[in-house]
């Protein structure tokens, strides 16, 4: 019985339209033998019916109608891979301006990026926008795959032209480590395998990139955070406070602070499922008993020190995905963060990121897809953190208080190159 | 082979999987009014009933239980599903394709036809009734390249319908289920889990399932390209020839449209070794509705089902 344990690495595609994202995944899941016999069977199909050759390697992950009649990636599409020792979760986002929504969900949960450019046209608007954004959700490295490098004849120096660009982009954007590899996601060159038209390239292919690359969380957390999701009765009349664990690990018997109350009291029991635990590790969802009785419910959240910030004004990074724009007066926003929903205001806006020079530009409001810096005010109190430190209590979405659609991705605090 | 006992408090990917699970579970609870959890009696809604057993312990389950019976089951299954519920001392509902075929609803397709793509308006008039606003499903992303698309947190308006242009971003873990009245959502807690995952979390949990999924021997025919269970729902035709096989089911649905596979898998153990080294996806060796054409799932998802 194979029960290996295996960690999980989630990576996700971003880069312009066109510069071959979806053909690329396509091309690791074909070469890597992830792909069943009539799953391949029915890409290859599906590209004869278009009438665009034996097999059209973004049609792997490009599955809706629309795609495949479009030839663009609309939304994320989600494929697994597993080796030996990792399980990847591969988010294949969309590189059109207009689905960068579906960008952002699919690199916000993401530990690496895999950076698709033609190696023809450089790094685009469109491929700026996607590392600021994967930059500023926190995405810690990169790997760089230089693509269609059979059509500038394997040339190094077309290759090092996009390798400088992206290099000192990346030192702007603070990645910890960038990796720029020559491929042909169409012929399969250095992606599961090392090409021999590259002899002047001696790093990994992108298979063994992706392998080699560190897995988990990246932010600099200080101190251990549940928010409250459930409140679950005991048998005999005791509550239970449910929730996932971020930041740190909790202990039996640790001091803690329910906030914003500020109370402080005692890990008494930690259950998983119901069984007793002595550590309730990051990303577990367990439940606490609580030494002192406590009037917590749903939206307050348990702390270790040193301890979040309580507060109703706070400044965030937002990526906006409304239609229209967003201003101080503009339409009524509802804020949901960790398990907490509550009334927001838009007390200022500071500007706007300019993309080309990552500076920030005066603005009075912010156009889809637009990313700025601005000032919140809510009607109860949030308890957070920034973004930096604690993936989970420093960031937020908004939510459209007519449609309830979800039109903005938050971020308390700014990233250090804004 | 020695084994090696992970450290106690080793997190492994199944780890990972199951916590989630159980955050999406309480989320959805927690930010919707009346959620329901569809059950099929196959593994994953079987999982997915495990799952919130242990998200909600040591309460009981704060939903019902809705199954959409076509009629067309196996009795293994039935019988797995009455089980199950009552070991999760959950409340069970059950809608049933016949009776929207009686009210006029959807068209009998006679009684050796698929009921399959009939569901859906029996699932849709279910949620309705019942005025569920959100409903767990057990599908998983690594079936479907249309699954493949869609979100933890999936919008359905008022029609029931999924727009896969117009998905709702879903930032971190941050899943919003709000609704207005008449619309609902459909939450899948296993999205990010294969087939393989399910196996070997039934294997380490010590899971009960229905027979079927197990080495049996069978009458069988082959149709279509798959080998069909003769029985109630499946009558050999004059040309069919009926052999006896060892076979087990990869996956559960209507008798008369999901296939067995050859094989001598009779635990759990041999089933995760079978699946490891599989050539064949899971619906592609066994479900006759995904065959339909290219876009199946896609256009039946649109439509409102599972």
């Amino acid at each position: 019985m194979k029960l290996a344990t295996k960690d999980l690495l989630r990576l996700a595609t971003i880069g312009s339209v066109d510069d071959g994202k979806s053909t690329l995944i396509g091309r690791l899941l074909v070469d890597t033998r992830q792909l069943f016999d009539d799953q391949l069977d029915a890409v290859a199909a599906a590209s004869e019916k278009r009438g665009i050759g034996d097999l059209d390697l973004s049609f792997v992950t490009d599955g809706l109608r629309a795609e495949r009649e479009q030839g663009i990636t609309i939304d994320v599409a989600y494929r697994y891979a597993t080796t030996p020792t990792r399980k990847f979760i591969i988010a294949d986002c969309p590189g059109h301006v207009r689905y960068t929504r579906n960008m952002a969900t699919g690199a916000s949960t993401a530990d690496l990026a895999l950076v698709v450019i033609d190696v023809a046209s450089g790094l685009k608007e469109q491929t700026r926008r996607h590392l600021c954004i994967a930059a500023l959700l926190g995405v810690r490295s990169i790997i760089v795959a230089v693509n269609k490098m059979d059509m500038v004849a394997w040339s190094d120096l077309a290759f090092q032209a996009v390798v400088d660009e992206i290099e000192t982009l990346s030192r702007e954007l603070g990645f910890s480590s960038t990796l720029a590899i020559p491929v042909s996601a169409l012929l399969g060159d250095n992606v599961a395998t090392d090409s021999p038209n590259t002899p002047w390239y001696d790093g990994p292919s992108v298979l063994e990139a992706l392998e080699a690359s560190e897995a988990g969380s990246w932010e600099t957390a200080q101190g251990a955070r549940l928010p409250i999701q459930w409140v679950l009765r005991q048998p005999g009349g005791g509550r239970t406070y449910a929730g996932m664990v971020s930041g740190e690990a909790f202990h039996v018997g640790d001091m803690v602070t329910l906030l914003p109350q500020n109370i402080e009291t005692t890990i008494r029991a930690i259950n998983f499922g119901g069984e007793p635990r002595l550590e309730a590790t990051v990303g577990l969802a367990a439940d606490f008993d609580l030494d002192d009785e406590t009037d917590a419910g749903r939206g307050d959240l348990i702390a270790t020190h040193p301890l979040p910030l309580v507060t109703k004004e706070f400044e965030a990074t937002i990526c906006w995905f409304g239609e229209k724009p967003f201003s101080a007066n503009g339409q009524r926003l509802r804020l949901k963060h960790t398990t907490k929903s509550t009334p927001v205001r838009v007390q200022a806006i500071k500007g706007v990121i300019n993309i080309e020079s990552l500076s920030i530009d005066e603005a009075t409001s912010l156009a889809t897809n637009e990313i700025g810096l601005t000032t919140l005010l809510t009607s109860d109190a949030l308890v957070v953190d920034d973004y930096r430190e604690d993936r989970v209590t420093g960031s937020f979405v908004l939510i459209d208080e007519v449609t309830n659609a979800t039109v903005a991705a938050g971020m308390i605090g700014h990233a250090s190159f804004l | 082979m020695t084994t090696t006992l992970p450290a106690p408090h080793a997190t492994d990917h199944l780890d990972v999987l199951e916590s989630h699970a159980l955050f999406i579970l309480r989320e959805v609870v927690a930010e919707c009014e009346r959620p329901v959890l569809l059950f099929s009696g196959g593994k994953d809604s079987a999982v997915l009933l495990h799952l919130a057993a242990k998200a909600f312990a040591p309460q009981q389950l704060p939903f019902p239980v809705l199954h959409i019976d076509t009629g067309q089951n196996f009795s293994e299954v039935l019988a797995f599903r009455d089980r199950a519920v009552e070991a999760a001392g959950a409340r069970l509902i059950v809608a049933s394709v016949q009776d929207s075929i009686d009210q006029g609803k959807v068209v009998d397709p006679g009684p050796l036809g698929s009921r399959n793509r009939l569901q859906t308006v029996t699932l849709l008039d279910a949620i309705t009734d019942n005025t569920f606003d959100a409903a767990f499903g057990g599908a998983r992303r690594d079936e479907d390249k249309a699954r493949a698309k869609e979100r933890i947190l999936s919008f359905r308006d008022a029609f029931g319908q999924w727009d896969p242009r117009q998905q709702r971003p879903e930032l971190w873990q941050l899943y919003q289920g709000k609704v207005n009245p008449g619309e609902h959502v459909r939450a899948f807690p296993l999205s990010d889990w294969t087939e393989l995952d399910v196996w070997q979390y039934i294997g380490r949990e010590k899971m009960d399932l229905p027979s079927i999924y197990f080495a049996h021997e069978r009458d069988v025919v082959q149709r279509d390209g798959m080998w069909l269970a003769v029985g109630e729902f499946v009558e050999p035709g004059a040309n069919e020839e009926v052999f006896t096989k060892t076979v087990r089911f990869r996956t559960v649905g209507d008798a008369n449209c999901t296939g067995a596979v050859l094989s001598g898998a009779a635990t759990i153990e041999a089933i995760i070794d079978e699946v490891a080294v599989a050539n064949v996806s899971e619906r592609g060796a066994t479900r006759g509705d995904d065959k339909f054409s290219e876009t199946a799932m896609e256009d039946r998802k649109r439509e409102g089902y599972f």
